[in-house]
This record gives C-alpha cells, structure tokens and sequence, in this order.
C-alpha cells in the first residue's frame, strides 16, 4: 500500500495534480508520480481534497495560468497556495 | 497474441461488413409510428423496437439527418433484418430502399388508410418471417479488425483523463493500424484542445476541416444560444463533482482517447458513414452520449467503447457499449455498469498499454456475444439528433 499514490500529475510541466484516492485529509505528505516519466516527489496537501479534485504544486496568483496535461486549462480567479485545493472557486475558464 | 491475426466470430452481412448483434429491428419512419411499432416487437420474439421523438414536419438540413439516422440504424451490421413502420407510404418507402441497398430483407408499412391493428398485423406477419431468417444465421471467423469500434467518453472526471480515455487511445493505436475503423465525435468538448485536435488530423485539408466545424459550431450553436456562459453545462454538474473544473481540462481528458499516434482521416456529418476506407474519423456530434452514440451506430459502427469516471450508465438499443473507468470509487459504488476497469492505473498496478489490451480482449468478447453492462441491465437509449424546429 506504500507505493499506491495519493496525487498523478500528468506532465512536468503542470502546476497542479489530481487526487487519486479517498478520503484525502488534510495535512497528508502525498506520494505524488508524475505519469510522463514515473518520477516521485512528496507534496502537502493543506485541505481534506475529494478523490478527483486537483491540488496546486505552487503558489499561484489572480491572472496565472493553470497548466494540466503541459497546457493551459483556465485563469486563476483567487490566490492559490502550494497544496491548496484547486477548484471553480479558484479557476476559470477563459473560454466562456 | 499476434493482433493482426486476432479473429472474433460475428455475422457476415450481405454487404460484407461484420455485424455482433443479431437484432430484426422494428424502426418507426416518426414518433406517431411509435406504438405499432412497439406492438409488433411486444408480439413477435426475437425483434427490437426503436422509438423515438422526431419525423414530422421536418425539412432541410435536420430532414436529411433524420433519414441518414433511421436508414444507417437499420443498415447497421447488427441489424440482420428491419421493419420501417411510418404513418405515410413516401418517406417510409425512402428509409426502406436506403436499408435496401445493403442487401439485408427489409419492408415497409404505412398507416394511413389502414390503422394501427392492421397495420400491426401485416407488419407481424412479416417480422416473423425476419426473425426466422436471423435466427437462421451462423457466426463466422472475421478478423477483429473487421469491427468497426466508435468511442465517446460521459460523465468524465480527472480520471477519465487519466485513466479510461487512454486505455481507449491506446486500443485505437494498436488495431488502427490494423484496419480497424474508428470514430470520435463531440464537437463541442473539444473547445480548449481543439488546436490539439486538429494538429492529429492526416492532412492540412482535413485539418482545415475539422477546424471549419468546429469554428461552425462554436458560432451557429454555442454563440446564437447561449444565455450567460456554459459553465453550468460545459463541464457538467456531475464533471464539476469529479473535480473537472474547466472546458479546456475537460477537452484535454477527452482528446487521450484518440491516442498518441494514429491520425483521423475524414470528418463526417452526424450519422454520416465512413467513405475513405479504415482509419480513424471523427465526426459532428453533440456530447450529450445517447445522441453521440446513436449517430454513431447509424454510421455503421457496431461496439462503443464508452470511458467514464463518476458512472454514465448509457447504453443503444443495437449497438453494445462498453464502459470503461479508471475511478476507483465509481468501480466501489457503481460496479454493475463496469466492463473494464482500469483503476489500477491511477494506482500505478496497471500500464496504459496493459489496459488497452484488457480492453481489446473485452471487445472480441463483447463481439463473440457476451453482454455488455448496459445491454444486461436493458440500456437502450435511442435517441435522434435534431437541428432545429420542425416546420
């Protein structure tokens, strides 16, 4: 059960990965890999986080692009901590 | 196993295409059509009624579309045989001569001038006569490339991106190179990957193609009708559950079901049936599933791979649609709608790669016969696409 990440973060590049297992509580030293290479690191999570939710990597300010996949997914509409849950209360689309 | 050599056993139709499903479908020209139709399939065992909104009063560009679906939904491989019931003898005989052309046994009968139970009667009789003939036919070796296999992902979460549209990705990287026909659609949920997609069209025409529909439908549907912006609807109240928060991470989830290296060739009208040969196509259709999936069948394709995340249940009346999750509570709280499930990605037991050939063996199984989810549990969502008003 060591090994079973609790974040995936699809690309080197993104700013943000996903919650992978239940009942995440806030807190939690996540084993996070990212799927392009298989690397680890360890990140915090500073929120109980739903499986599926994403998780921000750094701090992001009102205006900064959120990048998942290595591409741009929507503006940030409050200011994000490292570890902070990253929703529709903190990002937009700039599609509509 | 050597997948080029791979076979599944399915029924050769007249036309030469593979059909995995044995249906005598009962189809109505229009909605008014519905309760004969019904009638008939509630008499003779071994017939399927498809009932549906639309048929009336419509013209142009939706008129042509409502024929394209009802005569691709009866020409589809896994309809051995079709009865049209409408309430007129003029566009019920043009849906029977467009089935016709496939070879398959195919009658007509019109309301009007004769009454439901007459009707009901004469259309039995001849059922009957069709389902003695499907129930004749014998499953041949076929390769499995000869199973045209459409693709359209709902009720998606992060984990669709992670997980299930990949599995599908890497399936249609593996047989399309084989010979396998495919499709993707959903125009609208590619907005945020569009320039993704059409950098995986074959050629720049067919790029400019895809981006001349896109681009058309963004200004013609989205642009004319939208009321505020789409973020209650674009991603969904159930995608926003999942921990989807944009259209353009949705689009990019959506798009890994396409793979990483095979190209789309053609893009097709709703319902339009694939011309250019095997490949992959993609084709205009709303992201709503039931719709999605029904254009697609009436294309010609006979299994849908269906990735989910937070549990869409869909399923087609003639087509069977396997779903696939890589959300290990929607495995936990939705079981029973579970073909494939790849969860063990997200838990990193299981490869991509790996999962596309758990998903490649449930597709010859599915072929050879075997339920899908949706098809035990009586998913037949049948539902037309319609462009605009009736006149």
């Amino acid at each position: 059960m060591a090994n079973i990440p609790q974040l995936l973060v699809h690309d080197r590049r993104d700013n943000v990965g996903v919650v992978v297992v239940e009942d995440l509580k806030a807190g939690t030293d996540m084993l996070c890999v990212v799927t392009e290479d298989n690397s680890e690191f360890r990140a915090k999570c500073n929120q109980d986080v739903p499986i599926g939710h994403k998780v921000a990597l750094k701090d992001l300010a009102v205006g900064d692009t959120v990048i998942k996949y290595g591409e741009d997914i929507g503006r940030v509409v409050a200011p994000i901590r490292r570890g902070d849950h990253v929703h529709t209360h903190n990002l937009k689309t700039k599609r509509w | 196993m050597d997948l080029s050599k791979r076979t599944i056993w399915g029924y050769r139709r007249e036309n030469g295409r593979v059909g995995v499903r044995n249906y005598v479908a009962i189809l109505p020209l229009d909605d008014i059509s519905n309760a004969a139709c019904e009638a008939v399939a509630a008499h003779i065992q071994g017939t399927i009624a498809l009932p549906h909104a639309y048929g009336r009063l419509q013209f142009g560009a939706d008129l042509e579309l409502h024929f394209r679906t009802m005569i691709g939904t009866g020409a589809n491989p896994n309809v051995a045989a079709c009865v049209v019931i409408g309430i007129e003898p003029g566009w019920t005989q043009k849906v029977v001569e467009g089935i016709a052309r496939t070879g398959k046994p195919v009658a007509g009968f019109a309301i009007e001038g004769n009454g439901d139970i007459a009707t009901v009667a004469a259309a039995s009789r001849k059922a009957k006569e069709f389902v003695h003939h499907a129930t004749a036919q014998v499953r041949v070796e076929c390769p499995l490339s000869d199973v045209w296999v459409a693709a359209k992902c709902g009720e998606s979460d992060t984990t669709t991106g992670l997980a299930s549209c990949p599995t599908v990705g890497s399936m249609y990287d593996k047989l399309v190179p084989l010979g396998l026909y495919g499709c993707f659609g959903e125009t609208s949920e590619l907005t945020g990957a569009e320039h993704l997609a059409a950098a995986r069209a074959a050629s720049p025409e067919i790029s400019a193609k895809f981006m001349k529909t896109w681009t058309a439908y963004q200004k013609d549907v989205i642009e004319a009708h939208k009321t505020s912006d789409l973020s209650d609807s674009q991603p969904t109240k159930g995608n926003i559950a999942g921990g989807l928060t944009t259209i353009e991470e949705k689009a990019l989830g959506n798009l890994e079901k396409i793979g990483k290296k095979v190209k789309f060739i053609d893009v097709l009208e709703p319902a339009e049936a694939p011309a250019r040969g095997p490949g992959l196509y993609f084709m205009d259709t709303s992201s709503a599933a039931a719709e999605c999936c029904t254009l697609q069948a009436a294309a010609g394709y006979v299994v849908h791979c269906f990735p989910t995340g937070q549990g869409n249940v869909i399923g087609n009346p003639i087509m069977p649609v396997i779903k696939i999750t890589g959300n290990p509570r929607t495995v936990r709280t939705m079981s029973e709608h579970v073909d494939v499930d790849v969860s063990g990605i997200v838990r990193r037991e299981l490869t991509i790669a790996q999962a596309g050939d758990l998903l490649i063996d449930t597709i010859a199984k599915t072929a050879n016969g075997r339920f899908t989810a949706a098809e035990a549990l009586g998913h037949r969502e049948f539902v037309m696409t319609k462009l605009y008003r009736s006149a």
